[in-house]
């Protein structure tokens, strides 16, 4: 090695050495710098499996969360950065996840990954170290837990196993020719047992006869059995608590047999979904189904249309929803409530956060949020609305007002039912 | 709730849904009846099959069973060359049991993710002028969505019966399946004969991909429901026997078919899986197996 080489080195290691020590000195003197150590958000998302279109869906909905609260500066001036891995749909893998997250990522919140069957199996942990747990779509998961510092998006309601299904039912009984019996059938899973419980409890309460009540193996592949074993009790109005891919068989079972009732869907997941209503079609029409923001006139929050707009073109090409109305814009909203509480409490302290998310009434893109008691929205807005002149093979029908019509609450209604179910 | 029109409808349908149970495991009635090979990523390349005409179909709007048809002889070569690796790496050295295993979950899982991560996590489905579609025949109706895929998979089935009882390389198969030494003291090269029908059991994936899709919405990782129901269907029609395989996805069809109306769905695994082992006790071999 030349000796100028050697010098030109020694001189590049010094001055190397001196901006590491002049860097360290300003860290211990400017506390602001320090600070700007970035909050860290934790959670498990389901990325692969089952639940993957939804849970990465879900996913890019946060992540237009993250990047407009970036641009605004961060949370109490500090900027937002998610730690996250993939729960593969896998509830035994969410323990692990979340004691990796809080034990060493060492991220200052966690919120839930997407579902049910995923957020119930990180209850205890995030139970143990007392941290505030806002969830995406759990359908009465606090109901055992009864954990004071949950706070679930999804607008169930107060009580959500009855809550989730109520409106159904009233919209059945305010019809002239009431009705008097019911079938329910219900996937063999958590969500779908859930929501079949309460339209068990529901049909009691508004005194119908259960004429048929049976769950199915989630990996049945054709439902037209079922159909006909339903059709054959003539019930009057057929509840279905189910998941994408049978709610897509179960909706061509009932055109192939020519299912004969008055009132016909429910809990139907999956017929949210852009894809599926496109391939599904005319199927849908007249059929009634829950669902939580549809682009109705009388749901048109604030910020809405331009989240909206982000996640279409960040969904574009990656094979999830391309209109993602149904998930995306709660997975926003968690989110909101989570920052908004953040500002409001100005500190990351988990019992004053869960203070201000009891007290507080959220202003979110999914309209006004206010927490019950259990975590719940105080008061329910699952939406019952109508499939009407849907057309084949067209998926941007859908993306507009006219398709999918609010029937209940009335509060947020946009039209009369169509009534009994023609196919 | 008992009668005749439920008991007429319900076996129609077993049978259709049978045919269809039938086109995904007769693959795996030659790989893992015939070759001995444990191929558990058997229904992942149903998926990709599935894929492959969910693709073809949504941008040139061909037909699903065609596009099954079109590219099963790509799924063919795709399989030889798997085979290539899986006999160079393990059968070779004689760990195909347990590492041999490992490779086909590996297998699996790489289907899935390469599939998540080129199409994404979305539910795909096809468009097709029979789909939705029903057919009555007196108090019977026939929907032409299982029936398309249960003519397919017997027109398949029947192929390959042929094939494999009536041309010399279909001869050969069956023939490394009961005796590997002897086929080599006569000359023949089994490793050669073993990838041509591993090929061969990877290509008809392809077909049944197209019908799964028919029937219903996919996403990458749905293959893994039917691992389960295809080895039941292979172990119960006697490990590599094409007819007993048939008859068997036909049982199993119509036992979960005929449950699911007269018993409640949820008892139709429980029923059609307590069939599979009453017939292994009574017949530990299956229904063709050789004793």
């Amino acid at each position: 090695m030349s000796d100028a080489l050697k010098g030109f080195l020694q001189m590049g290691g010094r001055a190397l050495g001196a901006l590491i020590v002049a860097f360290a000195l300003a860290t211990v003197a400017d506390p602001a710098a320090a600070q700007k150590k970035p909050i860290k958000i934790g959670f498990s998302m389901a990325l692969t499996g089952g639940l993957a279109g939804a849970g990465k869906a879900a996913l890019i909905g946060m992540e237009i969360w993250r990047d407009d609260v970036n641009k605004q500066g961060g949370l109490l001036g500090r900027p937002v950065e998610f730690v996250y891995y993939d729960d593969a749909t896998q509830p035994a893998k969410v323990p692990g996840i979340y004691s990796k997250l809080l034990d060493v990522d060492k991220v200052d919140l966690v919120v839930s990954s997407y579902g049910t069957n995923e957020i119930a199996p990180a209850m205890p942990i995030v139970m143990r170290k007392k941290l505030v747990f806002p969830s995406l779509f759990g359908l009465a998961v606090n109901e055992e837990f009864k954990y004071d510092r949950y706070f679930q998006i999804m607008p169930s309601g107060p009580e959500p196993k009855t809550d989730w299904s109520r409106g159904f039912f009233e919209l059945a009984m305010a019809q002239k020719s009431k009705p008097r019996t019911i079938a329910i059938v219900a996937a063999d899973a958590e969500f779908a047992l859930n929501a079949a419980a309460g339209a068990r409890e529901n049909a009691k309460k508004f005194g119908l006869n259960i004429v048929y009540d049976k769950t199915y193996p989630p990996a049945t592949t054709d439902f037209t059995p079922i159909v006909r074993a339903i059709q054959a009790t003539n019930p009057d109005i057929v509840y279905v608590g189910s998941y994408p891919p049978d709610s897509t068989g179960m909706v061509k079972a009932a055109n192939e047999v020519g299912l004969k009732t008055k009132l016909f869907g429910g809990g139907m997941v999956g017929l949210q979904f852009a894809a599926i209503q496109k391939n599904l079609g005319p199927m849908l029409n007249g059929i009634v189904n829950y669902d939580f923001w549809v682009p109705e006139p009388t749901l048109n929050f604030p910020g809405v249309n331009e989240f909206l707009a982000k996640y279409k073109a960040a969904a574009k090409d990656k094979g999830v929803d391309p209109l993602g109305h149904y998930l995306p814009p709660f997975a926003y909203a968690y989110l909101q409530v989570l920052g908004q509480s953040v500002e409001a409490v100005k500190s990351l302290d988990q019992a004053k956060l869960a203070a201000h998310m009891h007290q507080t009434t959220f202003d979110t893109v999914v309209g006004k949020v206010k927490f019950g008691k259990n975590g719940e929205w105080a008061r329910s807005r699952v939406l019952f609305v109508q499939f009407r002149d849907v057309k084949p093979d067209n998926l941007e029908q859908f993306a507009g007002p006219g398709k999918r019509i609010v029937l209940h609450p009335k509060e947020w209604k946009s039209g009369d039912i169509v009534y009994p179910y023609k196919q | 709730m008992f009668s005749f029109d439920l008991l007429a409808n319900g076996l129609v349908a077993g049978i259709l849904l049978g045919g269809f149970y039938a086109a995904v495991a007769i693959g795996l009635a030659i790989t893992f009846g015939q070759l001995d090979i444990v191929n558990i990523a058997h229904p992942a390349f149903v998926i990709a099959g599935s894929y492959a005409a969910w693709i073809l179909n949504s941008r040139f709007g061909l037909d699903p069973v065609l596009i099954g048809v079109m590219v099963a002889p790509v799924f063919f070569f795709v399989g030889a060359a798997i085979y290539r690796i899986y006999y160079a790496a393990f059968e070779r050295t004689g760990q195909e049991s347990l590492s041999g295993l490992a490779f086909f979950f590996g297998v699996m899982f790489i289907i899935e993710v390469v599939l998540i991560l080129v199409y994404g996590v979305d539910y795909r489905l096809v468009s097709a002028g029979y789909i939705g579609d029903t057919i009555q025949v007196g108090v019977v109706g026939i929907p032409l969505r299982m029936l398309v895929p249960f003519a397919v998979a017997t027109a398949l089935t029947a192929g390959i019966y042929l094939y494999l009882s009536r041309t010399f390389m279909g001869r050969a198969i069956l023939a490394v399946a009961q005796d590997r030494l002897a086929l080599q003291l006569m000359g023949a090269d089994p490793v050669r004969i073993k990838q041509f029908a591993f090929g061969l059991a990877i290509a008809t994936t392809a077909i049944a991909g197209s019908l799964l899709i028919i029937i219903g919405p996919v996403e990458p990782s749905v293959g893994r429901l039917y691992i389960g129901r295809v080895f039941a269907i292979v172990v119960l029609g006697g490990m590599g026997s094409i007819p007993g395989m048939f008859i068997a996805a036909m049982i199993l069809g119509v036992a979960e078919s005929l449950v699911a109306t007269f018993m409640g769905p949820s008892w139709a695994p429980a029923v059609a899986f307590g069939l599979l082992l009453l017939t292994l006790a009574i017949r530990p071999s299956g229904l063709f197996g050789r004793q």
